[in-house]
Formats: structure tokens, sequence, C-alpha cells
């Protein structure tokens, strides 16, 4: 799927205890992205990034190849912060526009309100970090994949290309093995509700931000967009038409276009 | 060897003379040992709806978590089955069970205790004049304070007169995590904590601090202490090798707790006892404890004609869980999640699951997931059971779903009439129950074999 080559460091961090993968590829001014729940893959979207910059795609702590114990020893939000201020420096970037996605967009948003001066530029994609009590946000965790994938894809089709069928996680048991670590990992922050009180500390983000959401979200619909405008200093929004949560995997190029071209203002 | 037991499971004729709380009874027990195997039964009921609607299944996604109160359930009659449940209770110890056997589940038509320890509190109390174990399976260490589980079980004890065996289950994957909310991956973590504080809170001499990742405290020193200097604990586990681990570290009982039966739990207590000889412990049988579904009747024939459609309901109607909720992602550990998926018990218990829904009494016994029948088929089964598992610790669970007081009561009673004596010499005199309250071990053979002539 991915045209763009990448290739894969290691990076030590946290007293040499979380060691996890960073896919790197690209060349340009340094963006470092952070995924979801369900973890890193490389396709369409970061590669359209990649071809305006140098992509650095670190692994979530404990989603890494025999890093599952990794986890274990983030014990709380503040850990967790403290950790990807750690792991950006390790990258050596300086001016870093950091890009989130879902659950990475949470951890971006907190990021760029404990340290405003260190982000460049924001990108959060459909991230999640609010709550509404009108809106509350499902709880994926307790969902199965026939559900998750609507949950997540507007366009169904799509999704089979990217969900796991019972079939196809009989034949490859590694990945589906993977896939429900990664959703164990995040859930260990996000279960059962994703709000670490966010709401609290954003308005220390300065960094020019751009919020992407797809315009049928199910998981965290549309009117999340309106409160992280209002909360935020400085911040844009752009819809992608008929995409849902998944939009980076749903409309890969719109998406990445809207991110590239606000990264080039 | 000095082995055993004050007045025996029979209520003795004289017992409402007794004082309820025989101060002499409790500090001499030593002078009432005697000598005799020690297999230990308990009766396990879960207080379910007893009336939930032929097209339940239908309507609900699940019985747990999600089925709304109001619409399927009345506070009233819900009053009476409480009430019901722990009349089976105490008539299962004045029957002769060896113990009542209550757990916790919490948002649930399938068996609502959320508060096991008033249920054993109250039974704590009704059975003073016997010698019936109270086994807590138990409060779960994910959804209470652990120092609230330190003084309850010590309160249980206490008032049992030192009849406590202290369960510390997780708590199950809908209850601590959905119900509780505690997220998934940290359900090993926190119970392993509160077990440590719980441990240490009933043993110290003074008040210590406690630092703790999930529970921090100055100064615990927790009032009252329980009457036994050690009560037996029981870890409840599903097969992953860090509770097996667990349990060896700290020798305590491992307890497979499933309503699959004998040919789903082989391999699990099978790899138990592979762990414990390379871990070097013995393999003394009270080491483990199983749960079994299990009713009786005076004949084959009989026991199908009064419980088939009690089996089918229960099994249909209040394990109707979508298969996802048994283990949300986090609950399993890493090596237990990969050995579950690598290995295809995730596809059998999803085929095992769909079966509930066609399945029919007689299908449930032919598969061996109930042991059912006559009192010598369900003898023979039941030790043929101990046997192969290696369990010196039953759990019968024999109110199920539907079935009405006066059911349960005839199961029980031919039960410990006419199986339970059998069931007594399976291991022999060669082991002792160091996994249950010390004043409640063992029942005299020659007791057992009178019962089982008369």
């Amino acid at each position: 799927m991915s045209a763009v080559m990448h290739r894969e460091r290691t990076v030590s961090l946290w007293g040499k205890q979380i060691n996890p993968r960073v896919f790197v590829g690209g060349e340009g001014p340094p963006v470092v992205f952070l995924h979801g729940a369900g973890g890193l893959l490389w396709d369409d979207f970061l590669d359209a990034l990649a071809r305006r910059h140098t992509v650095y795609a670190p692994e979530f702590p404990g989603t890494s190849p025999g890093e599952y114990e990794a986890i274990k020893v983030l014990d709380d939000w503040h850990d967790l912060v403290v950790y990807y201020s750690e792991l950006i420096d390790a990258l050596g970037v300086e001016d870093v526009a950091l890009v989130g996605h879902s659950f990475g967009g949470m951890i971006a948003a907190e990021i760029a309100a404990a340290n405003p001066r260190s982000i460049a530029k924001l990108v959060l994609l459909a991230p999640l970090g609010l709550w509404r009590d009108d809106t509350p946000i499902p709880p994926w965790l307790s969902m199965n994949a026939a559900e998750l994938s609507k949950l997540f894809f507007h366009d169904q089709t799509i999704a089979q290309r990217f969900m796991l069928s019972p079939d196809a996680a009989a034949a490859q048991p590694e990945v589906l093995i993977a896939a429900t670590w990664a959703l164990a990992c995040a859930g260990k922050f996000t279960w059962p509700i994703p709000d670490r009180g966010l709401r609290d500390r954003m308005h220390r983000i300065s960094a020019p931000t751009l919020l992407v959401w797809g315009d049928e979200d199910a998981l965290v619909p549309p009117v999340y967009a309106q409160d992280f405008k209002a909360g935020l200093t400085d911040a844009r929004l752009a819809m992608v038409e008929n995409a849902g949560h998944a939009l980076i995997h749903e409309r890969p190029a719109e998406t990445a276009r809207a991110v590239v071209d606000f990264l080039n203002i | 060897m000095r082995r055993f037991a004050p007045p025996s499971h029979d209520a003795p004729k004289n017992y409402t003379r007794r004082r309820v709380y025989d101060i002499n009874v409790i500090r001499n027990y030593e002078n009432f040992l005697n000598e005799g195997p020690d297999m230990k039964v308990s009766f396990f009921g879960v207080m379910p709806h007893r009336e939930l609607p032929a097209d339940f299944e239908q309507r609900y996604k699940s019985v747990w978590v999600d089925p709304p109160f109001t619409e399927l359930a009345d506070p009233v009659k819900v009053g009476q089955w409480y009430n019901w449940t722990l009349d089976e209770y105490v008539h299962a110890a004045k029957a002769g069970f060896d113990g009542v056997c209550v757990n916790e589940h919490h948002q649930n038509a399938y068996g609502f205790m959320p508060g096991p320890n008033l249920m054993a509190s109250v039974l704590a109390r009704e059975t003073n004049h016997l010698n019936t174990a109270v086994v807590m399976l138990g409060s779960t260490l994910t959804t209470n304070y652990p120092l609230r589980i330190a003084e309850e079980y010590a309160m249980i004890d206490a008032i049992s007169g030192g009849r406590l065996v202290a369960g510390m289950p997780p708590g199950s994957s809908m209850d601590s995590n959905q119900a509780y909310g505690v997220p998934p991956i940290e359900t090993r973590d926190r119970s392993a904590e509160a077990h440590d504080l719980i441990l240490r809170a009933w043993q110290a001499k003074k008040p210590f601090a406690f630092n703790g990742k999930y529970t921090k405290l100055p100064k615990v020193n927790i009032w009252p202490r329980p009457i036994q200097p050690k009560p037996p604990v029981w870890i409840p586990g599903a097969g992953s090798a860090s509770t097996w681990e667990y349990v060896a570290r700290n020798q305590h009982c491992y307890c497979f707790v499933s309503f699959f039966g004998r040919k789903m739990a082989q391999n699990v207590l099978d790899g138990y006892w592979a762990f414990n000889d390379k871990f070097g412990l013995d393999r003394n049988p009270y080491r483990a404890g199983f749960n079994q579904v299990c009713v009786v009747g005076e004949t084959d024939a009989a026991c199908e004609r009064d419980n088939a459609k009690h089996i089918e309901y229960f099994y249909r109607r209040t394990l109707h869980v979508p298969e996802h909720y048994w283990a949300l992602p986090g609950y399993q550990d890493y090596p237990s999640l990969e050995k579950s998926v690598r290995s295809g018990v995730v596809a059998k218990m999803t085929e095992k699951l769909a079966q509930f829904k066609t399945y029919k009494y007689k299908d449930f016994v032919n598969d061996e997931m109930i042991i059912a029948g006559g009192p010598e088929t369900v003898r023979d089964r039941l030790i043929d059971l101990s046997k192969r598992l290696r369990v010196g610790n039953l759990m019968l669970e024999m109110q199920l779903g539907s079935m009405p007081p006066e059911l349960t009561k005839q199961n029980i009673d031919i039960f410990t009439r006419k199986v339970l004596p059998h069931l007594r010499g399976v291991w022999g005199d060669e082991w002792e129950n160091h996994w249950w309250p010390e004043r409640c071990r063992a029942v005299p053979a020659a007791k057992s074999r009178e019962r089982a002539d008369a």
C-alpha cells in the first residue's frame, strides 16, 4: 500500500524500559505523527505527508514487537505526557509539527499544552480528549469487530480493507493479537472515559492548530470540533466529506492535503 | 494425626438450645478434631433473575452490563429472590454441605449479589450452630476498596467463629471493566496489590504505612482481625500462567470457575499441576477448586424431568453474553492473550457459547458441561471429574436460573443424602486440606459410611 520508502529505527527511553519502533520516511521539515488506539499503520496518508516532510511515526508504548511489558512502566497520564516529551527530545527534531489522530490527537494536544514552546504547529485529526454529557463517546473497547467497523468508518467497503474479519483473524493470529494489545495499551489511558482533563489545560496551547474532522465521525462526532475550536487560542477547522473517524484511512488524500496545506502556509 | 471436626453437619436435634456463638467450641475446636478424609463440597448459588421473558435473548443484547433493570425486574420480587437464595443456602448448610459459597457480580440478571459480604454475614450468623465454611469467592478485588474487604472478611470470620474461606477474585471483565470502569490492563495489577494489602492488614502487629500504586494509606490498623490466624485464600483463575505462579508463590488454592464442565477444564488444571510440579510444590489435591453445574434426582429420568427447563434457561438466558464481553482487550495479560488466540481456545469458547442457544438438557449432559442424573450417575461423574482434574474442593452450582426453591432444596437433599457421603473418600487420608478453615476440616470416616448406608 505504501509508495514512499520508510525505515524503522528503535529509540531507547525511560531508563531503557521503553524501546519503541519509530517509522521514519520522506524529506523536508519534521513532522511527528502519533497514531490512534488501533496501532500504527503506514499507509497512503503518511505517504502523502512524507512527500513534503520527514515523518517520524513512533509506536505507542507496549505496541512494538517484543515490547508488550513496556506499557506497565507508565503509571498514569502524567507519566505518559513526560514520556512523550522525552521521545520528542530523543528524535532530535527542532521546530516540530505534531500531528495526532484520535487517541494520538489527545496525546498531541496534551504535549502541546504541557510544553507550548516546543511545538511549532499542531494538527489534531478527530482527536479524543474532551467530553460532552450530551454526546457521550461510545465505549469502543467493549465492542466487537463489526461494531467497531461501523463506529470508525463511514464507508464499509473501505472498512473491509482495514478491519480484521473473523476468518482473516484465524489465518493471521499475530495480527489479531497485535490489534487487541494495541487497544489494551491505549485503554490504559482512555477507559472508561477518554477525558484526562484536557479542557482545563488546552488554553496553554500556543501553537497554531489545525483541526480536521470527518463529517460522518460516529466516535467523536463533529460537535466536538466546535469545543476544540472554542477552547484553543489559534485554531482552524477543516472538514472532510464522507469520512468517518478513521478519516486518514478513509480519505487519505483529502486529509493529507488539508494537513500539508496548513503546515506549509 | 489430629484432624478435625466439632459438631457434625447435621443440625443436632438440640441445636436450638445451643448458644448460637459458642466460645467454648470456637476456642477449643482442637478437642473435637477427628481423623477422616477431607474432600470439601460447597453449595454455590448466584442469585439469578428467575423469570426472564422467553424472548429475552432476542430482545436484549446481553444479560450482563446492558439490560435495564426497570424493564425487566420488579424490586419486590427481587427482594423475594434474595430471601429464597438465603433460604437455599441455609438449607444446604443444614443438609450437610461443607460450605456455602457466594460471589460478586454487578449489573446483570445472571446473578446479582453485588454485595456478597452482605449475604455472607447473614449466612455466617444463620449457620453458627453448624460447621459450615463460609466460602467467599468472593469480594472482587478491583471493585472494592481493598481495606474494606480486609475489614468485612474479618467481620465475617468473627461472626462465623472462624469459618471464613477468603476468596480473592479479580472480578469478571464485565464487572471490573464495564460495570466499575477499571482499565482492563490494570485488572491484574490492582488485584495483586489489593491482595498484598489485605493479607498484610490482617497480620500486621502494628500500624503500617502502605504506599501502593492504587492505594496509599498512612496508618493501616484494621479492626477487627480474623479469628483464624491465616484464613485460607482461594484465587479464581482461567488458565493464565501468571495466576498459577502467583498462587504457587503465595501457597493459595487455585479455583477454576466455569460452566463448561470437565472437558474445557482439563487443559487448565493439567497446566496448573504441571506448573506446580516445576515450581516444586506437592500434588495435594486441595490446592485446587472447581465449580460444576450439578443437579440430582431420584433417577436419571426424574432429574431430567424436573431440571431440564431450568438448565436450558440458565445457559440460554442467564449466560446470554456477547463473547467479546468475557475479556475486553487487556483483561488477559499478553502471554495469556497470545496463548488463547494461537491455541484456538477463543474459537472453542465461541463455539461453546453458540451451542448454548440450541443445546438441550441431554446435550449438556453428553458434552459433560453439566453433571446431572440419579444419585449413582452423579456420584460416578463427580468422582471421575475430581480425580481427572485432581481437585479437592468442589463447588456445585445447584440452583440454576429459573429453578424454584422447592426444586433447589430437593436437589440439595438428594445430593447430601445419597451422593455426598461417597465423595468424602476420593482423596483418602493422605492429604490435609490446608485451604479450609481449620475448625471445619474433615468429616469422620465412620459417619460418612453410616450416612452412605442410610
